[in-house]
């Protein structure tokens, strides 16, 4: 039965894969994959593995200046409060599913 | 395992996570088929998307790992991107870096048809393939791209892009100009026209002429470059104006339509550009032309009279036909350019809303974001941003949001600019075609 389960989860994680997670994602969301790769390569940092605080304080700081930016100060400008909060908690639950 | 953020609209999550009977029947159909539950493995949603570009393959990839059954039409066997393709002809860049198979799109469990959509029929849902094969769909998405436009600037046919490359669909075409560069004399004169708008790619035509004039600068000293524009103003215009003054003095010039710079006509057998005041004669003429959705979608009806797609911003369904949605360079985005970065975002939005609507369920909008990089020479890059939510029908701006590089940023904050693009390149190109 474990090897069972282990199976299902197996199969769940395939789902998450790099396009699209299963589940509506909030407004914008979507967009970060456009850049910031699922597993670290190249110089723009993976994601994965960000607690919800850290992507939300981080997304804080490009938008009021605390953190220097060449782009994500000009992108972060666009999302309210709320809606950074949603893509943070969608972006860790995605990335907390277990790797196979 | 996996949790569900709260879902925008505020109601309950509709995806339960899925009981064992669930897991075991999922595993018996392919694990593609838990992702949707609600869809139903009674009855998987058919989509078909035609077009294998950064639109197309990308939003198939989604599609498939929502647990759809999906068939992508693209007739050509490899996809070459055209971001960073300014690159090859400037000899900084090998085409093989710009080119990918659809050998992960297999591995992904779509269906591929490698062939040509040549009609589509909206009212029986069904697309037709040059081979005669019909393809019934729930719901098509169509991401064609853009056509040259051959009947838009007389003397500039299809035969004509053979001596006057427009080198704005990467493939022969780039490797012609390049090698056309490279056989030209110093001391030679190069010509861009440049198309009014809407087109592919708003910066491009400006950083081809900035990785251009890099090329002359290094390889052919003498030699000049001329843009001539059908618009008088273009996309980070003081930022590459300033950058050619810089980088490349002398050696740029750039005439926009109230200095007489729009291209009226060409000849392309002694390669002249006729404008409404002047005629010049160039020793390498790339001709980018105006240009208009691809044929298909003209075909199947979801084009208006300015030849481009007019969509809900939230779906990114037609206006005109419903079923068939339409993504990238073919669709009226409202202020979102026409660019890979944009297709891949649209391309994921658009994927999300057939899941929903395939399940019954309204979609929420969404926000989408564009970064776009422009090389000015190598190590070298500026950028645009925006962030776009649905106003009034169209995709708008966000107030506040997005912009452009600083003017006189340093050439360490430029240097990474160009680093970044590279990755940015990496991850789209993956998320499309790995
Ligand atoms: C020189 C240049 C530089 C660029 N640089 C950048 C950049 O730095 N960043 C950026 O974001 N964007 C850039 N772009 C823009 C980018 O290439 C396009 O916006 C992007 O390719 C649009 O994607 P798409 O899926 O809409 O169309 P495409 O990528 O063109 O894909 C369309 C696909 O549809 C297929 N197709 C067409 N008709 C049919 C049919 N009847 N049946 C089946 N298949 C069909 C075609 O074969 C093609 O594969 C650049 C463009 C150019 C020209």
């Amino acid at each position: 039965m474990r090897g069972l389960r282990r199976i299902a989860l197996a199969g769940l994680v395939f789902l998450t894969g790099p396009a699209v997670a299963a589940s509506p994602a909030p407004p914008g969301a979507l967009s970060c994959g456009g850049c910031h790769p699922a597993n670290p390569a190249g110089a723009i940092p993976s994601l994965a593995g960000r607690s919800a605080g850290e992507i939300v304080s981080q997304m804080q700081a490009f938008r009021d200046g605390g953190r220097q930016a060449t782009v994500m100060d000009r992108i972060a400008k666009g999302f309210s409060d709320d809606e950074t909060r949603a893509i943070a908690d969608w972006l860790a639950a995605r990335d907390a599913a277990p790797k196979p | 395992m996996m949790r569900r953020a709260p879902s925008p609209t505020g109601s309950p999550p509709v995806m339960p996570r899925p009981s064992r009977r669930a897991v075991l029947a999922g595993l018996a159909a392919g694990a593609a088929a838990l992702a949707a539950p609600s869809v139903g493995a009674q009855t998987p949603g058919r989509v078909v998307v035609i077009g294998g570009g950064f639109g197309g393959a990308t939003c198939a990839r989604a599609l498939a790992a929502a647990g759809l059954n999906v068939t992508l039409v693209e007739p050509s066997g490899t996809y070459v991107a055209c971001p960073f393709s300014n690159a090859v002809i400037a000899g900084l860049r090998e085409m093989s870096a710009q080119t990918f198979t659809y050998d992960g799109l297999k591995g992904a469990g779509i269906t591929l048809a490698a062939r040509a959509a040549t009609a589509v029929d909206a009212d029986a849902r069904r697309v037709r393939l040059d081979d005669g094969t019909e393809l019934p769909y729930d719901r098509l998405v169509m991401a064609p791209g853009v056509d040259m436009n051959f009947e838009a600037l007389p003397g500039y046919d299809a035969s004509a892009a053979g001596l006057m490359p427009h080198a704005w669909k990467a493939g022969e075409q780039t490797l012609l100009l390049r090698r056309q560069l490279e056989t030209m004399k110093d001391g030679g004169t190069v010509i861009i026209s440049a198309p009014p708008n809407p087109f592919r790619c708003p910066p491009g035509p400006y950083e081809r002429a900035s990785l251009i004039a890099h090329y002359l600068k290094t390889h052919k000293p003498r030699s000049k470059l001329l843009i001539l524009d059908a618009k008088d103003a273009f996309s980070k215009q003081r930022l590459f104006t300033a950058a050619w003054a810089e980088l490349y003095p002398g050696l740029v010039e750039w005439v926009g339509l109230s200095g007489g710079g729009r291209v009226i006509e060409v000849d392309p057998v002694t390669r002249t550009l006729v404008t409404e005041f002047d005629r010049h004669t160039a020793d390498v003429a790339n001709i980018i032309p105006p240009q208009r959705a691809g044929a298909i979608a003209r075909q199947a009806g979801v084009a208006d009279a300015t030849g481009w797609c007019p969509i809900d911003p939230v779906t990114f369904e037609s206006r005109l036909r419903p079923g068939i949605h339409v993504i990238g360079d073919a669709a009226i985005a409202g202020a979102m350019p026409k660019s890979a970065f944009a297709a891949n975002g649209q391309a994921k939005v658009c994927a999300a809303a057939v899941v929903e609507l395939l399940a019954g369920r309204e979609p929420a909008p969404p926000k989408l974001v564009n970064t776009c990089y422009s090389l000015l020479a190598p190590g070298n890059a500026i950028s645009i941003a925006g962030v776009y939510q649905p106003k009034n029908g169209l995709l708008a701006d966000v107030e506040g949001a997005g912009g452009l590089s600083p003017q006189n940023a340093s050439s360490e904050v430029r240097a990474t600019e160009a680093a970044y693009a590279e990755a940015w390149f990496a991850t789209v190109t993956g998320e499309a075609f790995a």
